[in-house]
């Protein structure tokens, strides 16, 4: 009898280990059912849209949409197509969640760390306030700062806290640059002087590594950001403010920001600041009581403590949570509709009430926030690997 | 040995007051802090409470000029019950009480067992019936009559209680070994996540009944309880997903030792383990899915605060929307805070060892 035992069968198709039958029965069972569902969707949005006198396509977004939009960064009129429309949208989406972002980020900031602050006064009453903000919600927030911005003064009586800052129920005007060559070579020239203020603290903290000795380029390099600008102004003449007046019944010059924009970002950046700050501050406190200790047994000044032993290693517990806050605001801004700001979802809404084709817009938006969402956590993580732990 | 005693009030008031006063800065704050009360606190007290109207019209409230609470006295009915008919509100009061005596016997730990369960599957549908009628002779009701915060609970009870196992099932999908379960699961909760409930809303509003097969229509509250279900299972599968990864490697591998089989392996050892642990972000979670329930106003559901928002449109009322507003944000505020002091007490609960 011959010992050599048979060599096992091939397998038909190379299968990773692990793979029993029983899984791919129920790999192919839900690619079946998830098949067959889409199948008999489509089937039926087929139907119930010719039963409607509608086509599926995305051709009646080359036809003129017919209908106005109260605020738009590039120039639109009515006779505009409908992809026109959805773009002023998508961008007055995006210029509210940038701003928004970018101030609720300043505010939640400063509120985190009086949160943590060893005044018990001051620390009850963010407290007080985070607590009111975060349990609240937005939609009832946005609907509050809205009617209050509609009981201001009318334009004419208008508050007018700050020179050249107004505010009334036509919404806020403030002071703009205006838009010329001056503006630009200012604007070079702070350019110019970040940079060389970056190259100069690149060479500090060099001569530091060597020599250990520390000097910091603060005032050097606040000197540059504000001189060279400055300079740029002496020389080729200084940018032109552009105050606004009141004359007849509005105001003209300056920027003007629509009090739907105005409620809409006030909401979103109190909302989302309540939120930032209390990752903010169980971030810091995440860091270990002995790192406090140790920068302290050091030497080191308290600003340097936080600086350069505390945030770097909180940074690492803030970043995630903070980019689900920053998608949080972008994705809550299309609450825009419920006060009538010109949003993606807003247009996107009369979109449909007037064309009907509501399967392909929908599509559009939700892709167009997956495209946000995805593009936001792709720069966040490149971020976030930057300040991750470097293990050896 | 009698414990050390606890520092009485005027002790810790005079800590306060020693941590607020101590140091050029520290004083500096303080009278900061002083002052913003000081420039707040007067003129609220007197609209909230000294100035305010609790009885009479909206004349009296005009010249008394402060808060005008009779009017949400007026309307406070309205905003429990909406415009569900005047003679038969008491089913909808029945199947509140019904609704609070289970949420609130499901946050005692002590009643967590089978029988919560069973009265839960078995008052879910005898709520809805009350509600609809149309059986055991109570006249029906149609949902869009369903309104105030009738309809807030229903659609933020039912949609936790239908997306939960839901929101299980993704997790375990996305946790699957099987690839095409796992990215279908990813797929699906990512998709949801990144795109705004509203949008998600308008999805089961507008485009639900085109995908439905022909002469099948789905009740507006059904379709926005699909939405909402939905959405709650992304996010809640994002959480429990969090346990089943803070699970030791051990417990999958003992598991396995013992010869379990796949569902045995999740039922018995890790679900009961990866669910506990995260009660508290449950409950976090779930606070925020609480307030997203007023974004049904974008599809005209009327929940507890459009149905204050339409109360006030009444003629005899006009001009009050302060109040309106500041007493819907203190109802979402006094249930919020409450599930998050709630959140927090069942975490110190589940950590016993942390110092």
């Amino acid at each position: 009898m011959s010992t050599t035992t048979m060599p096992a069968a091939k397998p038909l198709i190379p299968l990773p280990a692990g793979t029993t039958m029983r899984g791919l029965m129920w790999q192919a069972a839900l690619a079946i059912a998830v098949i067959l569902l889409g199948w008999s969707l489509y089937n039926n949005m087929l139907t119930n849209m010719a039963s409607r006198g509608l086509q599926f396509g995305f051709g009646f977004l080359d036809r003129s949409a017919g209908f106005p939009i109260g605020e738009s960064a590039i120039p639109y009129t009515p006779s505009d197509t409908y992809s026109r429309a959805l773009t002023v949208g998508f961008l007055n989406t995006m210029r509210v969640a940038l701003v928004g972002v970018v101030l609720a980020t300043i505010l939640g900031v400063f509120l985190g760390l009086t949160r943590l602050s060893t005044n018990p006064l001051l620390r009850s009453l963010t407290g007080g306030y985070i607590e009111i903000i975060r349990n609240t919600p937005l939609v009832l927030q946005l609907v509050f700062w809205h009617s209050i911005i509609l009981q201001l003064p009318s334009v004419r009586q208008a508050l007018n806290p700050l020179p050249g800052f107004f505010l009334s129920q036509r919404g806020v005007k403030l002071p703009a640059l205006l838009d010329e060559p001056a503006l630009y070579n200012c604007v070079l020239a702070l350019l110019a002087g970040a940079i060389l203020w970056y190259g100069l603290a690149r060479r500090e903290r060099a001569r530091q590594m060597e020599t250990g000795e520390r000097k910091s380029t603060l005032i050097p390099g606040i000197a540059l950001v504000i001189g060279l600008p400055v300079l740029a102004g002496f020389l080729f003449g200084a940018p032109t403010v552009q105050w606004p007046e009141l004359t007849g019944f509005n105001f003209e010059g300056g920027i003007a920001l629509s009090p739907e924009f105005f409620a809409l970002l006030i909401g979103l950046v109190v909302y989302t600041s309540a939120f930032i700050a209390e990752i903010v501050r169980s971030g810091i406190q995440s860091v270990d009581k002995g790192q406090w200790e140790a920068a302290r047994a050091l030497g080191l000044a308290p600003g340097k403590i936080m600086r350069l032993v505390i945030l770097p290693q909180a940074l690492r517990v803030i970043i995630p949570p903070m980019t689900s806050q920053f998608l949080n605001l972008t994705k809550n801004s299309s609450l825009a509709v419920v006060i009538g700001y010109p949003d993606l979802v807003s247009v996107a809404n009369t979109s449909i009430n007037q064309t009907g084709q509501a399967v392909e817009v929908i599509t559009i938006f939700m892709a167009v926030y997956l495209m946000i969402s995805l593009v936001t956590s792709f720069l966040m993580n490149l971020y976030n690997r930057a300040v991750a732990l470097k293990e050896r | 040995m009698a414990a050390p005693a606890l520092p009485n009030f005027g002790e810790r008031s005079a800590a306060f007051a020693r941590a607020c006063f101590n140091g050029p800065l520290n004083i500096a704050i303080s009278l900061i802090c002083i002052a913003i009360l000081w420039w707040l606190v007067p003129p609220l007290f007197n609209w909230f409470i000294w100035d305010a109207t609790w009885n009479g019209t909206a004349a009296t409230c005009r010249e008394n000029g402060g808060a005008c609470w009779a009017f949400i006295r007026e309307k406070f009915w309205f905003s429990v019950f909406g415009l569900y008919p005047y003679e038969e509100r008491w089913r909808p009061g029945l199947m509140l009480v019904t609704m609070v005596t289970l949420v609130i016997a499901s946050t005692f730990r002590a009643c967590w067992n089978k029988w919560l369960l069973v009265a839960w599957v078995f008052g879910a549908p005898f709520m809805l019936l009350l509600m609809g009628g149309g059986v055991f002779g109570l006249s029906p009701v149609a949902t869009r009559l369903w309104g105030g915060i009738t309809i807030t609970g229903i659609i933020a009870v039912y949609g936790l209680a239908l997306g939960y196992p839901l929101a299980i099932l993704l997790a375990l999908g996305r946790r699957s070994n099987l690839t095409l379960v796992r990215w279908f699961c990813t797929a699906l909760i990512e998709c949801v996540r990144g795109v705004p409930l509203i949008s998600l809303l308008f999805m089961a509003a507008i485009m639900l009944p085109l995908f439905l097969p022909e002469g099948i229509t789905l009740d507006r509250l059904a379709r926005v309880l699909v939405a909402y279900t939905i959405f709650t299972a992304a996010y809640m599968a994002e959480v429990v997903r969090g346990g089943l990864q803070a699970m030791p490697r051990g417990q999958y591998e003992a598991a396995d030792a013992m010869g379990l089989s796949y569902w045995q392996k999740m039922r018995l050892i890790i679900l009961p383990q990866a669910l506990s642990i995260t009660i508290p972000s449950q409950v976090n979670t779930f606070i925020g899915l609480f307030k997203d329930t007023t974004l049904v106003i974008v599809i005209g559901v009327f929940d507890f605060f459009t149905t204050l928002r339409a109360a006030l449109g009444d003629p005899n009322w006009l001009g009050f929307p302060t109040e309106a507003y500041v007493f819907a944000a203190g109802v979402y505020f006094i249930l919020c805070f409450a599930m998050s002091k709630y959140s927090q007490k069942l975490e110190r609960d589940f950590q016993p060892a942390a110092r």
